[in-house]
């Protein structure tokens, strides 16, 4: 066992690149949640993200397409959702189990020609002198924009969903529907809006694993961080810069478990393998201990009758 | 003088039923006029459309002088028409600002908007911060807000949907002031209750509904209470009465039950102490909010007891949940219709069965008879005149007062030993609530021993055997109905117990 060969610096950049699929998906699937819809289909926007985005990097040879495109295929994908809860009335959480199942299918017969080829890789932004500041320029200014991108849309759904009129008429809308309706707000027209904003959010998050973290298309590639992108929602308590906080908790004990394993801790793998999703959950369950914040009307399906 | 609104012949017709038959009323500036009916008359459809949430079938309205027909509230009010509802359509995880700015069309900044609030609260006396979240607040509190939501928009008409009927005493006697205050400013309000004598105190003048029809107009000063409520129902009320009882033996007896609250922001019982007599009603006052919940969950059963503090026939019964303490006889109704009393979205027949399994027989061997359960939906339904096309319609199709009726009477037909019931008449109209507290009477008179938790102080002097008061969990000593002053009873209220003077 050898502890010295892990590399603290080298760690926390790691773990900044290891949550930011899941801070992505995570942060859309807030705002949806925050209007008051449960979409539970995240796993297969982000995968539908992640082979739209590396189909059309390839083809382009752009990252920066690849991105745009996981984004909207993302969205087009939350677009099916929105389509089944908002206008057929049908049941939220059956639809985006549906979804999920159908983005799998899709994406691997999508992705069947894209097996085995390296996408074009994106760089890191080039922050000149400041990069080279000791501990500082490694952890913060060594990342992919699309890594920034991320924690400046956790900041911007805070922003906007705390100061802004279009925040306030959302969160209305996903407390009360009822109410929301009753004063004359649109609320179908806004909860598509927020699903598909989500949508593109978990594209974008899926695209991260294909074309930066991994890069390769494989099937099934998002391996469940869908799911932990929903279970994180929850336990942030709805809040986005808890939901930042439980994905780099999550992201960094991942790292750092990957680290133990490879320095040979006398700790069963099995153990250290589950810890991310143990300790993830512990920290936030405390944390969400003081009022559960559940958007009034999460789920329930909005019909305007009279 | 023209009047501020006319209405001309307005009708709309439902699908079986005509809500509003040649609806005529004119409201004049500055006036507070009252809509008086019982329930299902047709007040609420008839606000609905002047503020344009539904559109008549015929007959006009002019506003102003001018032809008036919203085809939305946004319509409504921009043309100076505001509306509290019944049923308050606020956020509850949101602040107070927050709520009213949705109101608004144009909102300002939130910090001017704060300003303008406090502003407003100031000048009508009505205590409301900006900053506090609607879920904390009390009923009185929440109104407030709509209303504040209405007046920043300076409203023409204000239409008022029951207001007083989550209020206390002393809420109501703010609200009124800011009414009257605003009527003396010029704004009309068009306020609908079915308690007349808050209407012989308010209102300029009154138009009364009966199923669907104008059936009169009168000026509510000069009108006694009882002729305005045989003009609502149509004909001569009785006032419920009882043939005095000789009282049996003990049948219930808390022994000084201290229980803490189940909910956060509850109120813990408090050593209640008390022995309920067969054929007595004992009747319990006292602000909302100061363990009447508690008092019944500890009875009902949802609340367990320690042991020697609850004792039913001389049995300890606090151990025991709410079906085997209906089992031996101790039924309770809960003040909730919606969601405690009833389960909305389940059928009234359902419904029977959830309370009335055991001591109906509407179930063996873990079977249920739903036949039995249908017969004794519709007995509550017809003994209790509860206004429902049958009994396979859901809880919540029903307006308050009649699943009230259904909510009391399901437990009346079971012969409880001891009933306990919170709110009986809460929102219920002027009849039902008079046939509401008729059987209460008829079953204490058969010997059954009745605890009436109420905020209605009227309704506790006119049918308790006995009076006692909640403050602060605790009860004070039970005293006679008869003699009791109001004086005696706002003691009793405050705090005061048994021949103490209150400690100030």
């Amino acid at each position: 066992m050898d502890l010295s060969a892990i590399n603290p610096i080298l760690l926390v950049a790691a773990l900044m690149s290891a949550a930011t699929p899941i801070l992505l998906a995570a942060t859309g699937e807030l705002v949806v949640e925050r209007a008051g819809v449960l979409n539970l289909g995240v796993e297969g926007m982000m995968i539908i993200g992640a082979i739209c985005g590396f189909a059309i990097a390839v083809e382009t040879n752009s990252p920066v397409f690849g991105f745009l495109a996981a984004a909207a295929g993302g969205a087009l994908l939350s677009l099916l959702f929105a389509f089944l809860t908002q206008i057929t009335l049908a049941n939220q959480v059956a639809s985006g189990l549906a979804l999920t199942l159908f983005g799998l299918g899709l994406s691997a017969l999508l992705g069947q020609s894209y097996v085995g080829i390296k996408p074009p890789r994106m760089g890191d932004i080039n922050f000149g002198p400041l990069a080279d500041i000791p501990v500082v320029g490694p952890i913060l200014f060594s990342h992919d924009p699309v890594l920034y991108l991320g924690i400046a849309l956790v900041a911007l759904v805070w922003g906007i969903l705390k100061f802004s009129r279009i925040g306030l008429v959302l969160r209305a809308v996903g407390e009360n529907h009822d109410a929301a309706h009753a004063l004359g707000y649109k609320v179908v027209r806004i909860r598509t809006m927020a699903i598909m904003f989500g949508g593109a959010l978990a594209g974008l998050g899926g695209a991260y694993i294909s074309l930066i973290r991994v890069p390769q298309w494989t099937e099934g590639m998002t391996a469940g961080v869908g799911w932990i992108a929903l279970a994180l929602v929850v336990f942030a308590s709805w809040k986005p810069w808890r939901v930042l906080l439980g994905a780099y908790l999550f992201g960094g004990i991942t790292q750092l478990q990957l680290n133990l394993q490879g320095a040979g801790v006398a700790i069963p793998v099995e153990y250290l393998a589950m810890s991310p999703y143990v300790i993830t959950i512990i920290v936030l369950v405390i944390l969400s201990a003081d009022k559960s914040a559940a958007p009034g009307s999460l789920g329930r399906t909005f019909h305007a009758s009279h | 003088m023209t009047s501020l609104l006319s209405l001309n012949g307005l009708t709309k017709a439902y699908p079986g039923v005509v809500a509003n038959d040649h609806v005529s009323l004119d409201i004049q500036p500055g006036e507070v006029h009252a809509l008086l009916g019982e329930n299902g008359a047709g007040k609420s459809t008839l606000v609905k459309m002047i503020y344009g949430l539904v559109k008549p079938d015929s007959g006009e309205m002019t506003l102003h002088g001018a032809p008036y027909t919203p085809p939305e509230p946004r319509a409504a009010r921009a043309a100076g028409v505001g509306m509290v509802f019944q049923h308050f359509s606020l956020f509850d995880a949101l602040t107070v600002a927050e709520n009213i700015a949705l109101g608004m069309e144009d909102a300002p900044k939130m910090s001017a908007l704060s300003e303008q609030i406090r502003k407003v609260s100031d000048t009508y006396g009505l205590p409301l911060s900006p900053d506090r979240v609607v879920g904390d607040l009390s009923a009185g509190e929440r109104q407030r807000v709509e209303i504040i939501r209405c007046l920043l928009q300076a409203p023409k008409l204000l239409i008022m949907d029951e207001p007083t009927s989550v209020l206390t005493p002393q809420e109501v006697d703010i609200l009124f002031e800011t009414l009257r205050k605003l009527s003396a400013e010029g704004t009309s309000i068009l306020y609908i209750s079915h308690k007349l004598e808050e209407i012989r105190a308010l209102c300029d003048a009154a138009t009364i509904l009966r199923l669907g029809k104008v059936v009169g107009t009168c000026t509510p000063r000069d009108t006694t209470a009882r002729d305005m409520a045989e003009m609502m129902v149509g004909k001569v009320l009785t006032t419920p009465k009882r043939t005095t009882t000789e009282l049996g033996k003990g049948v219930l007896e808390l022994r000084e039950m201290s229980l803490p609250s189940p909910s956060a922001f509850g109120m813990p019982l408090r050593n209640v102490s008390m022995t309920l007599r067969q054929g007595e009603i004992l009747g319990i006052g006292g602000v909302a909010g100061n363990g009447q919940d508690e008092l019944l969950g500890a009875l009902s059963g949802e609340m367990r007891a320690p042991e020697g503090m609850l004792m039913f026939n001389g049995v300890d019964i606090g151990k025991l949940g709410p079906v085997q303490r209906r089992d031996l006889g101790l039924l309770a109704a809960p003040e909730e219709r919606l969601g405690h009393a009833a389960v909305p979205d389940m059928s009234l027949t359902e419904n029977a069965m959830l309370t009335g399994a055991a001591r109906e027989k509407l179930e063996r061997n873990g079977f249920l008879n739903w036949t039995s359960a249908r017969s004794f939906a519709e007995r509550i339904i017809e003994e209790f005149d509860v206004r429902t096309p049958g009994p396979a319609n859901a809880a919540r199709s029903l307006s308050g007062g009649n699943l009230q009726k259904f909510v009391i009477g399901r437990e009346v037909l079971q012969r409880p030993e001891v009933l306990v019931v919170n709110q009986p008449t809460w929102g219920v109209d002027a009849s039902a609530a008079a046939a509401i507290r008729q059987a209460l009477l008829d079953l204490a008179q058969a010997g059954a021993a009745l605890i009436v938790i109420s905020q209605d102080l009227d309704e506790l002097m006119e049918i308790s055997d006995r009076f006692a008061a909640l403050n602060e969990g605790r009860l004070s000593m039970p005293c006679p109905t008869e003699g009791l002053t109001v004086e005696q009873i706002g003691l009793m209220m405050g705090g005061a117990h048994g021949m103490e003077v209150a400690h100030v």
